[in-house]
C-alpha cells in the first residue's frame, strides 16, 4: 500500500492535485540572486471574497504542511491540518472570511519545488532547484494575492514556519497586512533548531536511495532517510510531559521487553509510524529545501541587525501566541518579538498559552488558542469595519 | 518568568467584582477607574499597565475611542483581554516598559500597581518617559485606618485595598501620599494634578500636599509628566 501511494506521489505532475493552480509566467527574483520562473502556485480557498475584497485571510502552512488546511489530504485522506480552525462558524469563519492557503515555494503538493520537472532538461529539478528562503515563499504568495485582486489582507496567520511567513509578510508588505498572527514562531531560527534540521538532512542524504538527490529520475525514493528525519523532528514538536502522558514506558503489544531491537516501547512504535506515513506524502528534496529556508530565516539580519527596524512604522495589528511547553520555539523568542514591536510602538497583543502539548499545540484543540484568536479577529474586524454578512 | 509579584493580586478589585461584565452598555466601571477615564482625552494613545481583565481599557476603547494597549502580569488576565479584542501583552512593569520608545503614548496608566513593583522609582521615571502624561493611583499607607490598625492591634494593616497578610502580599513598596509627592520632587517629575479619594472612591477636596489628605485619603490619583525633559536633552553631550 505504502509503495503504491509513494508511486502516486512520484508520478503526479504539478497540475494533478485537486484545488487551484496558478502559473506565474513572470520570473521571481529570489534571494539567492536567481530569476526563477515560470512557476506554479497550488492553493486552496475557503469562503467567499466580499465585494470590497477586505475579508481575505492568508493561512501560511508549516514545514510539512500544505494548502489543504480544511480539506481531506489527497494522499492520506486525513482531515485538513487546521480543520478545527477553518470552516463555517469556526474561528477562521468561512461564512465571514475568505481563506487562502497556498503550498509554499519549494513544496511538494503542487507548487513548484525540487520534485517538479525543469522544463529545460525534462528531468526533475532535484538539487539544481535554487535554494529558496522564507522571503522567497512570501514573494510568491504576494504574487498570488495580487493575482486574486486583494490589495490588503485582513489577516495573515500561521504556526511555526507559517509564523515566520507571517512575520515576513508584516515586514515586507506592511501595507498589505491589516492583522498578523504569528503562532509558535520566532524572528530567526535558533542554533538548536538548525542543528535538528541538519540531523534530518543528513539522515536523508545518508540514505543510498537519495542518490545525490536524483532519486526521482532513477525511480527510487529515500524513504528510510526521510522517515528518520521525520522521527527526529517529530520529537521536537512534542514535549517530555506529553510523551510521558501518552506513552510513558508502556510496551507495545507485549508484556515484557524482547532483548532485541524491535519496537518494544509504544513510543518507538509511534515514531516509526510517524516516519513511515510521512514518506507517503512528502518529498525528501522538498524537506531539504524547506528546512534550509527556515534555517536561513533571520528577520533582523535583513534590517541591519535590528529587529525593531523590520517593523518600523507598521500599522498592522499583531497578536503573538506562544505555548508554555514549546521548546522548539520557546516563549522567550516570542517575547523578543513583542519587545521589538513595542520598540516601534506597534499595536501588539501577546498571549502565552499553558499546555503540555509542545510545539504542535497550534495544530491541536487548544481552547485558549481558539478563544484568543476569535477575540483578536473580532476586535480587528471591528476596526476594519468588516460587517457580518 | 512570572515572579511572585503579581499586579493582579495587588489589584484585586480590577479582577474581582469588576469583571468584564461590569463594562456594559452603561460604561459602568469602578469609581476610581471612572475618575481616571475622565482624565483621558478621546482618541488618545493609552497604555494601561496592570490592566487586569481590561475593565478600564475596554471602557476607554469603547467609550473614548482611544488607541489602547494593555500590559498585565497574569496570563489569565491577558488571555481574557485579548479574547475580548483588546491589545494586551503579558508583561511586568519592572522589566517590560524599557522597550517602549520615548513619548510612545499620550497617557500611561498605572492603577493600584506601583506598590507591587520592585523598583517603583525607576518605574515612575520610565512612565513619564514613555508617556506624555502618566496617571498613577495607589493606596495611601498614611490613611488613618491603617495608622490606627498598626497602633491598636500592633499587626500589619489589612484593608480592602491591601487585603493580603504580610507574608504573601505582593505589595512590597507601600508609601504614603507624602512619600509619593516627595519622590516625585526628588526625581524631578512634575505633578500636574492630584486627587485624593475617600474609602468609597469619592474625591476629597483636600490639598494632596497637606497632612490632612495624607491622613484622610485612602488612595491618591496623580497625573505626572516629565518636567526635566528639556533639561535632560540639553544635558546630553553635543557631539
Amino acid at each position: 500500500m505504502s509503495a503504491l501511494i509513494s508511486s502516486r506521489l512520484r508520478s503526479r505532475s504539478d497540475q494533478d492535485w485537486p484545488g487551484h493552480h496558478l502559473v506565474m509566467r513572470e520570473p521571481l527574483r529570489l534571494d539567492c540572486g536567481i530569476e526563477f520562473g515560470p512557476f506554479t502556485i497550488a492553493y486552496q480557498t475557503y469562503g467567499r471574497l466580499n465585494s470590497d475584497r477586505s475579508n481575505a485571510i492568508l493561512v501560511c502552512h508549516a514545514l510539512t504542511g500544505d494548502q489543504f488546511a480544511a480539506d481531506p489530504h489527497p494522499i492520506t485522506g486525513k482531515p485538513g491540518w487546521w480543520e478545527t480552525m477553518v470552516g463555517p462558524g469556526l474561528v477562521l469563519d468561512t461564512d465571514r472570511f475568505f481563506i487562502v492557503c497556498a503550498n509554499v515555494l519549494g513544496g511538494c503538493m503542487g507548487t513548484t519545488g525540487p520534485q517538479a520537472v525543469n522544463p529545460e532538461t525534462g528531468e526533475p529539478w532535484a538539487l539544481s532547484f535554487p535554494v529558496i528562503t522564507v522571503r522567497d515563499m512570501v514573494r510568491a504568495q504576494k504574487r498570488l494575492i495580487d493575482n486574486l485582486g486583494i490589495d490588503s489582507l485582513f489577516c495573515v496567520t500561521g504556526g511555526s514556519m507559517g509564523g515566520m511567513q507571517v512575520l515576513q509578510w508584516a515586514a515586507s508588505y506592511p501595507e498589505s497586512v491589516f492583522a498578523a498572527v504569528p503562532i509558535a514562531t520566532a524572528a530567526r531560527h535558533s542554533a538548536q533548531n538548525i542543528a535538528f534540521h541538519e540531523v534530518g538532512r543528513q539522515a536523508i542524504m545518508a540514505d543510498p536511495d537519495w542518490s545525490g538527490g536524483r532519486y526521482l529520475s532513477l525511480g527510487r525514493r529515500p524513504v528510510r532517510g526521510l522517515a528518520v528525519a521525520r522521527m527526529a523532528a517529530h520529537i521536537t514538536y512534542l514535549s517530555e510531559p506529553a510523551l510521558h502522558r501518552k506513552f510513558g514506558r508502556n510496551l507495545q503489544d507485549r508484556h515484557t521487553v524482547t532483548y532485541g531491537f524491535d519496537a518494544d516501547f509504544q513510543v518507538e512504535s509511534y515514531l516509526r509510524h510517524q516516519g513511515s506515513t510521512f514518506v507517503d506524502r512528502f518529498d525528501a528534496n522538498s524537506y531539504l529545501y524547506i528546512t534550509r529556508a527556515m534555517d536561513y530565516f533571520d528577520l533582523a539580519a535583513e534590517h541591519a541587525g535590528s529587529l525593531p527596524n523590520a517593523f518600523k512604522g507598521t500599522q498592522s495589528r499583531f497578536c503573538i501566541i506562544s505555548f508554555t511547553s514549546d521548546w522548539l520555539f520557546p516563549t522567550s523568542e516570542s517575547r523578543e518579538l513583542v519587545q521589538a514591536l513595542n520598540a516601534v510602538a506597534a499595536n501588539v497583543s501577546f498571549v502565552e498559552i499553558e499546555t503540555d502539548s509542545g510545539h504542535d499545540s497550534f495544530l491541536l484543540h487548544e481552547p485558549e488558542l481558539f478563544e484568543t484568536l476569535r477575540g483578536f479577529l473580532a476586535g480587528c474586524a471591528e476596526h476594519r469595519g468588516l460587517t457580518r454578512s | 518568568m512570572i515572579r511572585g509579584l503579581s499586579t493582579t493580586a495587588a489589584n484585586f478589585e480590577r479582577t474581582g467584582a469588576h469583571s468584564a461584565a461590569a463594562d456594559g452598555a452603561t460604561g459602568d466601571i469602578r469609581r476610581d477607574l471612572r475618575l481616571i477615564a475622565e482624565m483621558i482625552e478621546p482618541g488618545a494613545r493609552v497604555l494601561d499597565i496592570g490592566c487586569g481583565d481590561g475593565a478600564l481599557l475596554g471602557h476607554l476603547v469603547r467609550h473614548k475611542n482611544v488607541d489602547g494597549r494593555g500590559m498585565e502580569l497574569s496570563q489569565s488576565g491577558v488571555n481574557s483581554c485579548v479574547g475580548r479584542g483588546l491589545s494586551v501583552i503579558q508583561g511586568d512593569a519592572d522589566r517590560d516598559l524599557e522597550a517602549y520608545p520615548t513619548g510612545a503614548f499620550d497617557v500611561v496608566v498605572l492603577s493600584q500597581t506601583l506598590q507591587a513593583t520592585r523598583e517603583p522609582r525607576r518605574v515612575l521615571e520610565t512612565l513619564v518617559r514613555i508617556g506624555r502624561r502618566a496617571i498613577i493611583s495607589f493606596p495611601n499607607f498614611g490613611f488613618w485606618r491603617i495608622r490606627l490598625h498598626l497602633l491598636f492591634f500592633g499587626r500589619m494593616p489589612v484593608s480592602h485595598l491591601l487585603p493580603h497578610p504580610w507574608y504573601e502580599t505582593p505589595n512590597i513598596h507601600l508609601c504614603t501620599i507624602r512619600d509619593f509627592v516627595a519622590v516625585c520632587d526628588e526625581i524631578g517629575i512634575r505633578v500636574e494634578r492630584s486627587i485624593t479619594l475617600d474609602r468609597h472612591g469619592r474625591p476629597y477636596s483636600l490639598d494632596p500636599h497637606g497632612s490632612l489628605a495624607n491622613l484622610l485619603a485612602e488612595q491618591g490619583v496623580f497625573v505626572l509628566s516629565e518636567s526635566r525633559r528639556e533639561a535632560k536633552a540639553t544635558a546630553q553631550p553635543a557631539g
